[in-house]
């Protein structure tokens, strides 16, 4: 083999070395700590005509079925959907769900819920009410929040996956 | 070659479901004919008294169309878990009843909610007149 030749794998592994290394490190460290930028056309439409849009890095894969299976009495209201579109919205929930993920946050409610359990709130997971043991039962009925599964109050990015307690800002 | 079918097909659908109001009415008055003979036309007054009417839920909770919608279809509403509503009249939100699928999908959620039943189409297109009239 020529000698430009051999210098020239020699580079380009180096470079997709390093690139490889920095993806990992990043995954432990900053932006590793929030959910991934995940994104479906349907979930995205349908899951946010009635709610905020609840990343699905935030229960495990049994409790998007569960709840994608009972879509006819969601929390107490119909919102069915045709067929396909619930399949299609199942799949993407389950292939993004927080057993799936490796971001700390996703990672840490997964471990919260004892494995018998499928919850399908958020609120009632471990990982929810030791973060938010500080706040009250008060604050979270205030109108500017309503209750506890309106993330968005006071995590301003809660539908992008941020949670992050620097962006957290509790309205009056 | 077979995508191509589909992207044609696609396109066909998506424009079925593209509407105006009075196709939606038109389409419901022969679906009414067909559920009763002594159909005669959709009224604008019972379509209004409809969307007020509250009844007592199962779970106890009085509700009505304007328990998320407000009696003044103009208005902004406001779903159970605080998104807003945009308004259903289309005097001020023309996108209203323009999209069959999507005015049949939330006949069909909002009804069980609200009635725990269907609607028939003679209460769907009284509902729809009486939403196109206010002015």
């Amino acid at each position: 083999m020529k000698k430009w030749m051999q210098f020239l794998v020699l580079i380009t592994s180096i470079t997709s070395t390093s690139v490889l290394l920095a993806s990992g490190g990043m995954g432990e460290g900053g932006e590793g700590s929030q959910m991934p930028t995940v994104t479906n056309v349907k979930w995205k439409a349908e899951c946010s005509s009635c709610h905020m849009l609840y990343h699905p890095g935030l229960l495990p894969e049994r409790s998007w079925n569960k709840m994608m299976a009972g879509i006819d009495n969601h929390f107490g209201e119909n919102a069915s959907l045709d067929n396909a579109t619930r399949d299609e919205i199942t799949h993407f929930l389950a292939m993004n769900s927080a057993d799936k993920q490796v971001n700390r946050r996703s990672s840490r409610i997964n471990q919260s819920i004892p494995s018998n359990a499928t919850p399908l709130r958020i609120s009632e997971t471990r990982y929810f009410t030791s973060k938010h043991d500080e706040v009250s039962a008060a604050t979270f009925k205030r109108k500017s929040i309503g209750s506890a599964s309106n993330c968005a109050a006071c995590h301003k990015n809660a539908e992008k996956g941020d949670f992050s307690e620097s962006q957290v800002k509790i309205p009056r | 070659m077979r995508n191509s079918f589909v992207l044609v097909g696609l396109l066909f659908s998506i424009n079925a479901f593209a509407a105006t109001p009075q196709e939606l009415l038109k389409q419901y008055e022969v679906e009414a004919k067909q559920e009763s003979p002594a159909f005669s036309g959709f009224s604008s007054d019972r379509g209004a008294s409809f969307f007020r009417t509250e009844r007592t839920h199962s779970d106890g909770k009085k509700v009505s169309c304007s328990t998320c919608h407000t009696s003044d279809p103009r208005n902004k509403g406001k779903t159970r878990a605080n998104k807003v509503i945009e308004p259903m009249a289309p005097i001020v939100n023309p996108q209203r009843f323009t999209d069959a699928a999507k005015v049949e999908k939330w006949f069909g959620r909002n009804c069980k909610d609200v009635l725990e039943r269907t609607c028939s189409a003679q209460e769907k297109g009284d509902y729809i007149q009486y939403l196109v009239n206010v002015k």
